[in-house]
């Protein structure tokens, strides 16, 4: 009998590693950002490139970051929810602009419409890169001190604002 | 004459042409350096190529970052350092043994390990079957002595 356990006992522990290798998805590299302070920047303001926004003007409160590109074909997906959360009025969302024209990415806003109270271009990549930024659309959440807490990578769905980033949202704010 | 044309093409051939990057170093000890990073660091985008590999555009940035640290004098460990502050230890190929990479380093010998004894297990017992056996057949083979012997001595 425990002839024909034992083989059976480690197909399933062999099939259990599988499906769970299966469900993994490679693209979510856990950022090592996580709890660490934001990455400082100092960019050009999209809609006024004359001014700059530093990530110190957005201290004192939660804030999300929003890796975006006009050329970027998942961040379309992403927009309308983004749309969704700005009508709530909840909470500041910055638009990175990662590595895109300045004409194109205003072009796609008047399009889709803006949920971002600012977007500030980072044409080089530059600040991409200090946030880890490898896959775009990319969303951090950060929290009054400036520290993030929270990394997205992909699109966000409808189902991560109600069941992650809002619970957080509040959470955080509920922070001193 | 198709040699020569052989040749010709093989000249103009698409490789030729493939983007290569121009950047002048310092010294020829930085030039290696740059050379050995590039192929130690992943690119996130395309997961299993180095960013010396790829031609996505995080390896070129990440290229470039490698290429003016290395203009701005940090050394090696210093610029690891830098991306993995960053991308985590994922971006190495060459991960630093840790508690979470540990599974990673271990496994493969733990595994050789289980294989190594289970050779050994088997094997033993495959020869002890092999022994009843052979003695099994010597004993047999005894008997059948012992009975040609006796016949000798009757006759």
């Amino acid at each position: 009998m425990l002839k024909y356990i034992i083989p059976l006992i480690l197909f399933m522990v062999m099939a259990g590693f599988l499906a769970m290798g299966l469900n993994l998805n490679p693209r979510d590299i856990p950022s090592p950002l996580i709890n660490k302070s934001a990455p400082g920047f100092s960019l050009p303001i999209l809609a006024t490139p004359e001014k700059v926004l530093s990530n110190t003007d957005l201290s004192g409160q939660v804030w999300l970051l929003n890796v975006w590109a006009s050329w970027c074909g998942s961040c379309r997906t992403e927009h309308p929810v983004f749309n969704q959360l700005a009508q709530k009025n909840l909470v500041t969302i910055v638009g990175l602009n990662y590595k895109d024209e300045a004409s194109a990415a205003k072009q796609w806003l008047a399009q889709l419409g803006n949920p971002y109270n600012v977007s500030i271009m980072d044409q080089e990549g530059r600040t991409g890169l200090d946030y880890g930024v490898y896959g775009v659309p990319e969303t951090f959440v950060i929290d009054k001190k400036g520290i993030i807490r929270y990394k997205h990578t992909g699109p966000v769905s409808v189902k991560d604002v109600q069941e992650i980033l809002l619970p957080l949202i509040n959470q955080l704010k509920a922070e001193v | 004459m198709k040699q020569f044309l052989t040749l010709i093409l093989l000249a103009f051939s698409l490789n030729c042409f493939a983007a290569v990057e121009y950047k002048k170093f310092d010294s020829p000890q930085q030039e290696e350096a740059y050379k050995v990073l590039i192929e130690e660091l992943r690119c996130l985008v395309c997961q299993n190529q180095t960013i010396a590999d790829s031609n996505a555009e995080l390896a070129q940035d990440l290229r470039r970052q490698v290429y003016e640290m290395l203009q701005q004098g940090k050394s090696k460990d210093e610029i690891a350092t830098f991306m993995t502050d960053r991308y985590g230890d994922f971006v190495l190929y060459n991960p630093p043994f840790k508690a979470k990479t540990g599974v990673l380093w271990i496994g493969p010998i733990v595994f050789l390990l289980i294989g190594l004894v289970m050779l050994v297990v088997f094997s033993r017992r495959k020869k002890g079957e092999v022994n009843t056996r052979l003695s099994d057949e010597e004993l047999a083979k005894k008997a059948k002595i012992k009975k040609l012997l006796n016949d000798g001595e009757q006759s």
